[in-house]
């Protein structure tokens, strides 16, 4: 192979925090004393905590090391499926980082926070008009909380009815969060088997779907990348028997203006906006997982809403169905502005855009993997498409050999033995904003690393080889865990 | 995974439709987990065990196994009072994979109905279950 | 669109291979009744049409920098150095995933264990995660945990705690059958230690401190009542700088320990993201919610760190898992580990001191001129005054002025009437304090 993305080069080793520290040094300016000391008793008083001691070069030379060990969005290509790891834009940092926004009090008087109030306002109709559902709450601070916000929503619904239900059905391609969030509210989830063509049919549903099942959380498209088109006859089903549709909303950026969720039958769903909406995911958070209900679900969503009256903008409390508060304040604000900032950068055209370009990548590489890779569902997949190392196997090379392979090659793994469903799956969502040339150096390395499969497997155990670190000793990290030093 | 060829088990035990083995004693039945299922969990990390005197039905779940990345649950192949664990465990999940059928035995029953052994199969009848699964 | 890379001839090819004619057709396999014709949005801005709005957007809102703002109650300000921002904006921490390739993630991970350990020792606890959401949430989170624990199904909390927290606790308790009942707290501000059941059907005993008044409680009274009754003790806080100064809730008894990070350099944002602290015991360790990294080495002996006893969370354990926790608040628990590096132990404890100082001044200047602390008990950055009715229609008047002058607490507390919160950190000047003074009692 040409000449790979990855290479080797100078990184360096760098302690631990506290093995750098030196009695006597300080990183930050402490602001003047300018009253008088006011002592407390002393019987509260400690020591105060063992922090370690830096200068403000050695806290800079410190995270600059750290940060090259990493791998982002910003370094390469990152095609973890179910995750849409595409483009941050750095205007959204801008727009976060405004004092306006950033420095604003959480309980600051109406008169004085307008502008913050408005935008989300507005993001809330956004988002409203994007899914096509008539009411959104922003609360939810990530896409498992804004799951939580859904089946609580579920669960005051069924409580209004008169009669609570006991179950829920989640089919087997669920993303883990989903039976997790349901048993917060006490449902205990029934599987639902996917069918032989890797989607969810009526015939599947009908059996299970009771007059104890409060509903089904049905994640669409599903793990497997594949649009549920009988969506709309379950949904008429779970409706018919007093159940409520719930959507995992995290691969919306399949169908960014293509579909209206509205229409496929959903009653609650939730969206990621550290996924489709393009904030950062800054190493596992923060996100925002707001949630969008029809109508009838809009009186119990979480409170403070936002109301406009005039031109005037304010929280209110006042929704007696409410399921209450999941976040301390409005939830994660400077997340949401980052979406905002999004949403109208694209534009209604630039949003439909990104969900073709999206749908249109995935089936690419699907397209140029298929005859390396064994591809479970062939046919047209929308953002993500699902392979195995069954063709590997026989070569005793494993999905995961392959994934530490490919950082080899610049690239950060798919996801991987995920789903379930699918033994030793590469779940590969490229997302909208990889060009051609990077999908073709993708695909050109996970061809070469098919070829080193058969050739020299031996390769592939020993990879990764260019990363700070060789495999890690994770029976060890288990066995006698080690959380703090 | 090693083809079940090279995988032990001793003929004086019997066992459950989940592997679990159970070792009939003179008051107890000591308990723990298949050569088999051992090496499909792969290495161990954490064992989760009741406490003793807990009184458990037969397929009743009297813990969980850990490896890094699954758990499974344990199963009473047979009813009865948990009269020991095996605490060893705690610092060393490992013996379950090193030794399953000695160190790595994870706790004792004083059975209730003695009927229940029925119930169990032998060497020979797991191994035609093992053989079908694969 | 300058994020999206495809030209046209891209396109044209790409197709080509897929083996379809045009965009259009890749989205064949939705129903025609499931599509959406059009989205109704408003049209595209440029770069620079966007930043004359978000401009505009943010002018209409009122931050600290703009007005002089006394307000606390869960949301603080402090002086953020410049550091933190610039090395939190890297993109190879800010555009990362969850570090599930460990070989490839060393960064977020070596500082996440580090976050991990000087949380730990702040709290005076043995082990803390990788974050919550933020300090209600992680509140609500502790509690569910002390009944798993227990095995029962009731905790008392203090009514001293932030009205918001135990509003959320409410949420995530509602279908779950455990029930929540809460205990007063006394004249001079601090919660109540007989005022909780004492019988041993209780998972768990729930303080705050410092409280929602902005009183230091004794925490020990209350641990060693909860052990008695068979309970755990959980401590929660909205200002961690406290525990620069103050006695740890580790020391203090705590068998959880938890709350919000936001005054750790991270901006106060409307309120979040903020960052859910959560430490407890070892012997805990396996009921804990949300993500742990440990230390390890790799094939060549050399250390290195992993995400650990994943076994605990929702990816593995489906509906058996100790949380349905993800995503979390991971960059904000990396800007707090950077924020409590550059203090260190001296400037930490140095900055809490000048809180107390600041805050101090403030009570006694007030109380100079009659606006009287309600509460006799110690306290940290915040303090309650009991004003006369008139002082509703001149704390509106300051607003004008651009002086937010303390938080109402009848609202909260129907029983406190012309009660408010006052908050004063380091970024208060003896002139900003004095102007406060000057400006209420005119």
């Amino acid at each position: 192979m040409k000449e790979t993305v990855g290479t080797t080069g100078l990184v360096f080793n760098e302690p631990l925090l506290w093995e750098k520290s030196k009695k006597g040094r300080m990183g930050y300016a402490l602001p003047k004393a300018d009253v008088p000391h006011a002592p407390l008793d002393a019987a509260l008083v400690s020591e105060g905590p063992d922090f370690p001691e830096l200068s403000e070069v050695d806290v800079v030379r410190h995270y600059t090391r750290l940060s090259q060990w990493n791998y982002g969005v910003d370094s390469g290509m990152y095609p973890l499926g179910s995750c849409t790891m595409k483009y941050n834009p750095k205007t959204n940092e801008r727009q976060a980082a405004l004092s306006g926004f950033a420095g604003a009090h959480p309980l600051l008087p109406e008169a004085l926070c307008q502008g913050i109030l408005e935008l989300l306002f507005h993001l809330e109709r956004y988002l409203a008009e994007i899914t096509g559902m008539d009411a959104v709450s922003l609360q939810p601070a990530a896409g498992a909380q804004g799951e939580l916000a859904g089946m609580l929503v579920i669960h005051a619904y069924h409580r209004n009815q008169g009669r609570q239900r006991l179950k829920i059905l989640v089919p087997d391609t669920a993303h883990g969060t989903n039976p997790a969030s349901a048993a917060l509210c006490g449902y205990r989830s029934v599987p639902v088997p996917s069918g032989a063509r890797g989607i969810l049919t009526p015939d599947m549903v009908a059996p299970l779907m009771d007059e104890d099942t409060a509903g089904i959380m049905i994640t669409n498209p599903n793990t497997l990348g594949l649009f549920e088109k009988n969506v709309k006859a379950i949904a008429a089903l779970v409706h018919d028997r007093g159940g409520l549709v719930y959507c995992d909303g995290a691969n919306m950026n399949a169908l960014l203006g293509m579909v209206d969720m509205a229409a496929t039958g959903v009653d609650v769903l939730h969206l990621n906006l550290h996924k489709t909406f393009s904030t950062p995911h800054g190493g596992g958070g923060p996100g925002s997982g707001p949630i969008c209900v029809k109508k009838h679900l809009a009186p119990f969503l979480p409170v403070p809403r936002i109301l406009k009256k005039g031109k005037t903008y304010r929280l209110s409390e006042a929704f007696p169905e409410s399921i209450g508060k999941l976040h301390a304040f409005f939830g994660n604000t400077g997340v949401m502005i980052k979406a905002y900032s999004y949403i109208l950068s694209m534009g209604p055209n630039g949003l439909k855009r990104a969900s073709q370009l999206a749908v249109l990548n995935a089936n690419y590489v699907r397209k140029r993997l298929k005859d390396c890779f064994h591809l479970p569902h062939d046919g047209l997949c929308m953002h993500e498409c699902v392979f195995s190392d069954k063709h590997q196997l026989p070569h005793h090379v494993t999905t995961l050999d392959m994934a530490k392979r490919l950082m080899d090659y610049g690239f950060h793994p798919p996801t991987i033995y995920f789903p379930l469903v699918v033994s030793g799956a590469l779940m590969i969502e490229p997302t909208e904003t990889e060009s051609k040339e990077t999908l073709d150096r993708f695909i050109e390395a996970l061809r070469a690393i098919a070829r080193e499969a058969r050739e020299t497997p031996q390769t592939l155990k020993n990879a990764p080889g260019r990363c700070k670190v060789r495999r890690l000793d994770e029976v060890g990290a288990a066995r006698r865990p080690c959380l703090t030093g | 995974m090693k083809p079940i060829e090279e995988l032990t088990f001793p003929e004086d035990l019997l066992y459950a439709k989940d592997h679990e083995w159970a070792r009939f004693e003179d008051e107890n039945v000591v308990i723990g987990i298949s050569d088999y299922a051992q090496d499909q969990l792969g290495d161990v990390v954490y064992v989760e065990l009741p406490a003793v005197g807990t009184v458990l039905e037969k397929g009743e779940v009297f813990g969980t196994v850990e490896s890094v990345k699954a758990v499974s649950e344990l199963y009473m192949p047979v009813g009865g009072e948990v009269a020991a664990v095996n605490e060893a465990l705690a610092d060393a999940p490992e013996k379950v994979n090193q030794s399953p059928y000695e160190d790595g035995w994870m706790i004792a029953v004083k059975p209730g109905d003695a009927s229940e052994k029925e119930g169990l199969m032998t060497r020979s009848a797991y191994l035609d279950m093992l053989k079908g699964l694969n | 669109m300058r994020y999206l890379p495809h030209t046209e001839e891209d396109i044209a090819q790409m197709l080509r291979v897929v083996g379809v004619d045009t965009l259009e057709d890749l989205f064949a396999p939705i129903p025609p009744d499931c599509r959406r014709p059009s989205l109704s949005l408003p049209e595209a801005k440029s770069e620079w049409e966007l930043n004359a709005h978000m401009d505009g957007l943010a002018a209409k809102t009122t931050p600290a920098g703009a007005c002089k703002n006394f307000l606390g109650a869960g949301s603080y300000e402090h002086f953020i150095p410049a550091v933190v921002p610039y090395l939190l904006g890297r993109g190879e921490f800010v555009t990362s995933y969850t570090p599930y390739q460990p070989e490839i993630s060393q960064g977020t991970l070596q500082g996440i264990y580090e976050y991990q350990t000087l949380t730990a020792r702040l709290l005076g606890m043995e082990v803390a995660n990788a974050s919550m959401y933020d300090g209600a949430s992680a509140f609500a989170e502790a509690l569910l945990m002390a009944c798993r624990i227990t095995r029962k199904n009731r905790v008392a909390l203090s009514r001293a705690i932030h009205p918001h927290y135990r509003r959320v606790v409410q949420t995530y308790f509602a279908p779950s059958g455990y029930a929540l009942e809460t205990f007063s707290f006394l004249k001079d501000g601090t919660s109540d230690p007989e005022g909780f059941p004492k019988e041993t059907d209780l998972a768990a005993v729930a303080v705050q401190s410092p409280n929602f008044f902005g009183c230091i409680e004794d925490l020990w009274r209350f641990s060693e009542k909860a052990h008695a009754a068979g309970a755990l003790f959980v401590t929660v806080f909205t200002e961690p700088l406290a525990w620069g100064l103050l006695k740890n809730p580790g020391s203090q008894g705590a068998d959880i320990a938890c709350g919000e990070g936001q005054s750790l350099g991270i901006p106060q944002s409307f309120g979040g993201p903020g960052l859910g602290m959560f430490a407890t015991k070892m012997a805990h360790v396996r009921h804990m919610p949300g993500r742990l990294v440990g230390k390890t080495t790799d094939l060549d002996g050399k250390r290195g760190f992993v995400l650990t006893l994943a076994t605990r969370e929702q990816h593995i354990r489906r509906e058996k898992a100790t949380s349905n926790i993800c995503t979390n608040n991971s960059l904000c628990a990396l800007c707090a580990a950077m924020y409590m590096a550059s203090l260190g132990k001296s400037g930490f404890k140095a900055l809490a001191r000048i809180n107390v100082d600041k805050s101090m001044y403030l009570k006694r200047r007030l109380a100079q001129k009659g606006l009287t602390p309600a509460f006799q008990g110690s306290t940290f950055n915040e303090f309650t005054v009991k004003a006369g009715p008139e002082f509703a229609k001149k704390r509106k008047h300051l607003l004008k002025k651009g002086i937010i002058a303390g938080l109402p607490l009848a609202p909260y507390y129907p029983e406190l009437a012309d009660h408010y919160l006052f908050c004063a950190t380091e970024t208060k000047t003896r002139k900003d304090l004095d102007t406060l003074v000057s400006e209420v009692t005119s």
